[in-house]
């Protein structure tokens, strides 16, 4: 164990900015990634369906 | 029986085959992350240098490798789609380029924030650094070429032909510590000696670096799902599927 506790941590020696500023925002952007693939396949299929739909009614 | 792989040629049966693999690239991804943070964090020391600064080293070297992997992989299937002219690769291109653009963002910021306390300095002009940005701007030139072009076969055509291009960007990262004086380190790790540095940090980079790969080819398949509905989508199968989801 290289920690005495939570706050050793935090701290990361005194890097803690550096540290979890690094981690941090790679964790902010891969949840992002992530969020916005999810968002764009709701979105594609509901577009899809509303033009089947059209689609239906037009016949 | 023979398997027949140019079966998954078709966005059809690559559409399924992909989403039936995204699954477990994420589990990979996260058991071999948790893995790669706890050695990285609770079993590999404080470095006699630079203290816990080093620690950034596990996120930044993995978005790094990834960064120029991932960019060799887009211009492998922009080769196979111009010579084969098989739609599904040029998709695939597609799909790899804003995961690999967000591993080069984070290589560049993680490094920054490293350099800082380090080196005294967010950014120095040297050529790893410097090809590193280039290599960003690539991705994001390619992702721009493609979204200019109304047609979609001559955009991905064209963009093909930016991506191969820029392709030599990549040996340029790679030996730019070699070949030029650079402030950025030099490479630790190499396929033909023993490594030097802490076996313990060594392992966590490479857990690391294995998450992130499999992060990427997770991501990938989902985002070359969602480009196979898109231009698929007058087909009858598509249409079956959003209907499907629907009922859900």
């Amino acid at each position: 164990m290289n920690w005495a506790g939570p706050a050793e941590f935090f701290a990361m020696g005194g890097y803690g900015f550096y540290v979890w500023g690094s981690y941090g925002l790679a964790a902010v952007l891969i949840v992002a990634e992530l969020w916005l693939l999810v968002t764009r396949r709701r979105t594609l299929l509901e577009q899809l369906r509303r033009s089947l739909d059209m689609a239906n009614d037009a016949e | 029986m023979p398997l027949n792989i140019w079966r998954f040629a078709s966005p059809q049966a690559f559409y399924s085959l992909a989403g039936k693999l995204v699954p477990w690239f994420f589990v990979a991804a996260a058991l071999l992350g948790a893995a790669g943070l706890y050695v990285g964090f609770f079993v590999a020391p404080t470095d006699a240098q630079q203290g816990d600064a080093y620690r950034i080293i596990f996120i930044h070297v993995a978005a790094a490798w990834m960064s120029m992997f991932i960019y060799t992989v887009m211009a492998f299937w922009c080769a196979v789609g111009l010579i084969v002219n098989t739609r599904l690769s040029f998709m695939m291109a597609l799909a790899l380029a804003p995961t690999g653009a967000l591993m080069t963002f984070i290589a560049l910021w993680t490094g920054a924030l490293w350099g800082k306390p380090t080196w005294g300095a967010w950014w120095v002009w040297d050529a790893r650094l410097t090809s590193e940005l280039i290599l960003l701007f690539l991705y994001v030139g390619f992702m721009s070429l493609h979204a200019a072009i109304d047609d979609v076969r001559r955009a991905d055509r064209a963009a093909a032909l930016l991506a191969l291009v820029g392709a030599i960007n990549v040996p340029i990262i790679y030996f730019s510590v070699k070949w030029w004086n650079t402030l950025h380190q030099g490479a630790s790790v190499s396929l033909t000696r023993a490594p030097s540095m802490a076996r313990a940090m060594l392992l966590g980079m490479l857990l690391v670096a294995l998450a992130a790969w499999m992060y990427s080819i997770a991501a990938s398949l989902m985002r070359v799902r969602l480009l196979i509905l898109e231009r698929e989508s007058d087909s009858d199968w598509v249409r079956t599927i959003a209907r499907k989801e629907a009922v859900k």
